[in-house]
């Protein structure tokens, strides 16, 4: 396999630079050959990951988000990286789920971002040390491969 | 990267009209202006989507509160406009099962 291009970037743990990470996104997604509606499903599952790093990460501290893109020949692995206070990925994404249950009171009004995460990529890998980090891979057309999060425990 | 919201209130009705994208940016000045509309008893608020280029799970959430607030009045809410995409979006998380969700603008939204 030829050698992995890999881009980097690092922003303020601030929703206002979620959105400049998905037009990076866009641009990369787009140059390695991947559909607009791939595309579309990379930035929601990117954005998901960033806007979980902003909001648990850090609670109201000054904090950094690190977004990294493996660019594969035949995938895109997207890595984002918090160094701050994790969050229980396993113990949250047990709270996680599709609504199937149809009575108003039930409806949660956060909490969907780790099962599109999961819904929307091709693999998913939780490393949780310092902080957590996902590791998030999507193929291009017809290598998809379902399966579960694991966690890679240090 | 910003939000446009534009909310007309008519007599039987109040409707808001997005644009932009949705995260979470976004998401907390949306929850803002269009939830005092969702207070009022029997209230019927219809969300004009058809503008919106991007939407998250956090966007999903501003409706799911919404929704349970105008429940909770008795009032009703209704999204219209959607594309193909966002349609998609509230079908694999369940909610098209439980919003009332049009993927046409519908009279009365022009």
């Amino acid at each position: 396999m030829a050698a992995v291009d890999y881009i980097e970037m690092k922003i303020p743990a601030k929703p206002e630079f979620v959105g400049v990470t998905r037009l990076t996104l866009s641009g990369i997604a787009s140059r390695m050959g991947f559909s607009y509606e791939i595309i579309e499903d990379l930035k929601i599952a990117t954005s998901e990951a960033i806007t979980n790093a902003v909001q648990h990460a850090y609670k109201g501290e000054e904090g950094e988000v690190l977004i990294g893109f493996g660019m594969h020949d035949d995938h895109l692995e997207v890595v984002v990286s918090d160094n701050g206070e994790s969050f229980d990925f396993h113990k949250t994404k047990e709270l996680l789920g599709p609504y199937i249950d149809h009575s108003v009171e039930f409806l949660r009004e956060g909490g969907l971002g780790l099962y599109l995460i999961e819904t929307l990529m091709d693999e998913v890998k939780v490393h949780q040390n310092e902080g957590i980090t996902l590791f998030m891979t999507k193929y291009l057309e017809g290598e998809q491969v379902e399966m579960d999060a694991e966690t890679v425990s240090t | 990267m910003n939000i446009s919201i534009d909310i007309r209130e008519q007599e039987l009705q109040t409707i808001i009209t997005l644009a932009g994208e949705i995260d979470a940016y976004t998401a907390p000045k949306l929850r803002e202006t269009a939830f005092p509309y969702t207070e009022k008893q029997h209230a019927n608020v219809v969300m004009d989507l058809s503008g919106v280029s991007y939407m998250d799970s956090t966007g999903l959430g501003v409706f799911v509160g919404l929704f349970k607030s105008l429940n909770a009045n008795e009032g009703t809410l209704k999204l219209v406009g959607l594309s193909d995409r966002l349609k998609r979006l509230f079908d694999i998380t369940g909610l098209a099962d439980i919003m009332n969700i049009n993927t046409v603008a519908e009279g009365g939204v022009e």
